[in-house]
């Protein structure tokens, strides 16, 4: 490692202020950021700090991401070979499954993580700043929410508009206020419909003859109960957006994220908690046959666990204190379900749900924190201290 | 009369260099009084080099109130006055002679004394700068009263002296010292010990205060935490507090009429070959204490005070004017290969992510003791996980706000979020665990000053 290390030593000044590409410093430090952890050392405050960096931290959701990711390749395959000869079995066509698969999400990938990467690095040399590893699990979540005949430039177009109008333009990772992988879906399904909705986007290059509707459609429908069973859809055998299909996959994602505590078991608790409370209110007061589906159904249809477990957690976009956390969760799962049922335009509430307490966030801390001010203010005021 | 009072959140980190129960005395060659360890002091000099000093003769004023001093701890002569940017006085260096002069207060009985008397005593001696407030952990102003005194009787930060050690054989002198406290208040004086550590009757057979005692995890020995749970401060009030040992030299004064700074300190750290107790005086120099003592000449640290919240110092620097520890780390200026991706069995981590950090599951006195280093591990990041500062964060405050409202310096919302409950200490454990690496200490004491200006005290 010494090699590298003195490769990078020797090109380091050229980066720097007065060498030949100053104006790469950024990129130049991204890298060499990520093949060494630099030697700074502390200054102010406490002299020693955890060992754990934004790096480790992004790179833990990613590796969350991995069975979802992997599922959801291999039943891309497997969705579209089903529509060509409905009796074909899960396991029957394991390398071609796999490889059409790859086929389909590798190119989308590609795409969100080089338009996306390349607009990160522009805004960080820009403003002088490290490149931050948000954009990291952003790239990886964009394509998973994606429907897999989703065309390559809508993927590019998508990105750049959540990475420049959703992100930087309020300064970056960390600042934004709404989630911008979601961003970035919502950005399609209102410039582009047709590639994001209705029953011939979910499967691959399907069969004219095969009926490709996700269990949410066939809800919305009138149906009474989806083709598929509940555990076709706990496992993720279904027609869906890329990484959304599987919740079994994306439960072992959750188990890792609460495991090593980046993601806010509060918020994923509480999402769930409000889809069954919306779903057995339904079932009590509901008259179509989508009120009476029993609640846990709308875990494993559509989006919601995927949303529950990495879109409602991202901690920027999310509630930040713990109180607001179950407020905002609990919100989540109600509204997603509300949306699903009641509303006749959208077949799935979870993107516009998380979209919409995105934005209620900073109310709900605000009121968290003003209870805190307010008790506060009464202990002094019980004191005999003047209004404030 | 006792309380047991348990504090939740916190974590004991513990690292390797733990003192030694043995108390060694150092022939120490200079002195040094530092003016910049009084938060918002402007001294002005009274003394020039080469001039003739004794043991609690004065040295320099502060700008902002005459009346309070800073005085020698040793007799001798003022060999520099050392100025650092814009002509700032750094230290102030003596050189002891081998007799020691000492100035002389008068040895009145305390009976006799009101608090005029006694504040003028304390003011005369020097020894009122042993006293601090919050908020703002200043000297407090002499004019003012506060609403309790504290008298800090432990430290739970990682490596803190043990202070049994430290007041050993001093009971006489800190029940005078406490009964000297009483002139100055009509509250309370508290007594803060902790629960399990805290064996010594030097504190616990004190009579005329309460007696508290504290059980948890650090903060737990940081007097916000403490004030938090005992009384907490509203706007307009204020309390002092004093730690036991300088209690101890009050105590002294008003029975021997002399000024003798005495401060039993302890080397401590990774880097320390022989970790220990010293006996020395207020201002020594660490020079003839970590000679020899240390692993290796180059790439260590020295550190007044905690490795949370101490102040870097040079291996000839001078002990800090509140510290009783000297600290002595491994630099962390060296590259790490792929450092980030590594499953680290033997990093330092509070989460998960790391296999060493499942270790901190563990019950406190089951965890083994850590090495540490200096480095950074990774780049200064916008904020961006939550929830994290409110685990290590025995307030109730909410940390992310109060940071980010004293980085924008709005006074109003700093102080509706309770900065007159806090120091920047409190915020030590919050910085070591932040994955953005802020210098969160530094913002909130930047904010505590603000609003020191723009309201004073």
């Amino acid at each position: 490692m010494k090699l590298l290390r003195n490769i990078l030593d020797n090109l380091k000044p050229d980066f720097e202020k007065g060498g030949k590409f100053p104006w790469l410093h950024s990129t130049f430090d991204a890298f060499e950021t990520f093949a060494f952890v630099p030697k700074t050392t502390t200054k102010n405050g406490a002299h020693f700090r955890d060992a754990l960096d934004m790096k480790r931290t992004m790179t833990m959701v990613i590796v969350a991401l991995i069975p979802a990711l992997l599922f959801g390749t291999y039943n891309i395959g497997y969705q579209h070979f089903l529509s060509l000869d409905p009796k074909i079995g899960f396991f029957d066509e394991i390398w071609n499954n796999l490889w059409y698969g790859i086929l389909k999400v590798l190119p989308i990938i590609i795409v969100s993580y080089v338009v996306g990467l390349s607009i990160e690095f522009g805004f960080a040399q820009w403003r002088g700043h490290e490149v931050n590893e948000g954009f990291l699990v952003t790239g990886m979540l964009i394509p998973l929410v994606m429907p897999p005949d989703v065309p390559l430039w809508q993927v590019a177009m998508a990105t750049a508009f959540s990475v420049v109008i959703g992100k930087e333009v309020f300064g970056g990772t960390g600042m934004n206020f709404l989630n911008p992988a979601l961003l970035a879906r919502a950005f399609l399904f209102f410039a582009f419909p047709s590639s994001m909705s209705g029953d011939n986007v979910w499967i691959a290059e399907k069969a004219d003859a095969f009926s490709g509707a996700t269990p949410l459609a066939e809800m919305m429908a009138g149906a009474s109960i989806p083709t598929h069973s509940f555990m076709e859809m706990l496992l993720g055998v279904m027609p869906g957006s890329i990484g959304e299909t599987s919740a079994i996959a994306i439960l072992l994602g959750a188990i890792l994220l609460l495991f090593t505590g980046i993601g806010s078991w509060r918020i994923m608790l509480s999402v769930f908690v409000g889809g069954a409370v919306m779903g057995l209110t339904f079932n009590l007061f509901g008259s179509n046959p989508y009120t009476q589906i029993p609640f846990y159904y709308h875990y494993v249809m559509g989006g919601f666990m995927f949303g529950a477990v990495f879109m409602a957690t991202d901690p920027v976009t999310a509630s930040q204190t713990n109180r607001g956390k179950w407020i905002y969760g609990f919100l989540i799962g109600v509204m997603a379900v509300l949306i699903r049922v009641v509303n006749p335009a959208y077949p799935e509430g979870m993107m516009l749900s998380i979209l919409l307490l995105n934005v209620f966030a900073p109310l709900i801390d605000y009121y968290v924190v003003d209870s805190n001010i307010k008790k506060r203010i009464k202990r002094w005021k019980m004191k005999g201290g003047e209004n404030v | 009369m006792s309380n047991i009072i348990t504090v939740k959140k916190g974590f004991d980190i513990k690292i390797i260099g733990e003192a030694e129960n043995e108390i060694l005395t150092p022939k120490v060659e200079s002195y040094a009084i530092k003016p910049q360890d009084y938060i918002g002091l402007i001294p002005k000099m009274m003394v020039k080099e080469g001039d003739r000093v004794k043991a609690g003769s004065p040295i320099f004023y502060a700008k902002h109130n005459e009346k309070i001093l800073f005085t020698s701890a040793v007799s001798g002569v003022v060999q520099s006055i050392k100025r650092g940017e814009k002509r700032v006085i750094e230290e102030v260096i003596i050189i002891p002679e081998q007799t020691q002069d000492y100035e002389d207060f008068g040895k009145e009985s305390l009976a006799s004394m009101n608090r005029e008397d006694v504040l003028e005593k304390l003011l005369k001696s020097g020894l009122w700068t042993l006293i601090r407030k919050r908020p703002y952990a200043i000297i407090p102003n002499p004019d003012s009263s506060p609403k309790c005194i504290i008298v800090s009787g432990f430290d739970s930060s990682p490596l803190a002296a043990n202070y049994n050690i430290l007041l050993r054989g001093k009971a006489a002198e800190i029940q005078l010292g406490v009964d000297v406290l009483k002139k100055l208040t009509k509250g309370n004086i508290h007594v803060n010990v902790s629960f399990d550590k805290t064996t010594c009757d030097e504190l616990l057979k004190l009579q005329g205060v309460e007696i508290n005692k504290f059980k948890g995890q650090h903060p737990v020995g940081n007097i916000s935490v403490q004030i938090a749970k005992l009384d907490p401060i509203n706007k307009g009030e204020s309390i002092w507090y004093i730690d036991a040992q300088d209690l101890a030299i009050i105590g002294k004064l008003f029975a021997t009429g002399r000024v003798e700074k005495d401060r039993t300190i302890a080397l401590v750290g990774n880097e320390v070959k022989n970790p220990r107790y010293y006996s020395v005086k207020l201002g020594a120099s660490i020079a003839n204490i970590v000679e020899k003592n240390v692993n290796k000449e180059n790439n260590i640290r020295y550190i007044s005070g905690t490795v949370l919240t101490g102040k870097t110092i040079s291996y000839d620097g001078y002990l800090g004017a509140y510290d009783n520890l000297v600290s002595v780390i491994t630099e962390g200026d060296y590259y790490e290969f792929l450092g980030w991706v590594l499953p680290g069995f033997k990093k330092f981590s509070l989460y998960r992510t790391f296999l060493s950090g499942f270790l901190n599951l563990l019950p406190k006195q089951k965890r083994k003791p850590i090495n540490i280093d200096t480095n950074l591990h990774g780049g200064k990041r916008a904020l961006v996980l939550t929830g994290e500062y409110e685990k290590v964060l025995p307030l109730d405050i909410y940390p992310m706000q109060l940071i980010k409202a004293c980085i924008i310096g709005d006074i109003d919302l700093m102080e509706q979020l309770g900065i007159y409950e806090v120091d920047a200490e409190d915020f030590a454990l919050c910085e070591v665990i932040d994955v953005s690496k802020t210098d969160i200490q530094q913002i909130i004491r930047d904010g505590l000053e603000l609003m020191r200006k723009e309201l004073g005290e």
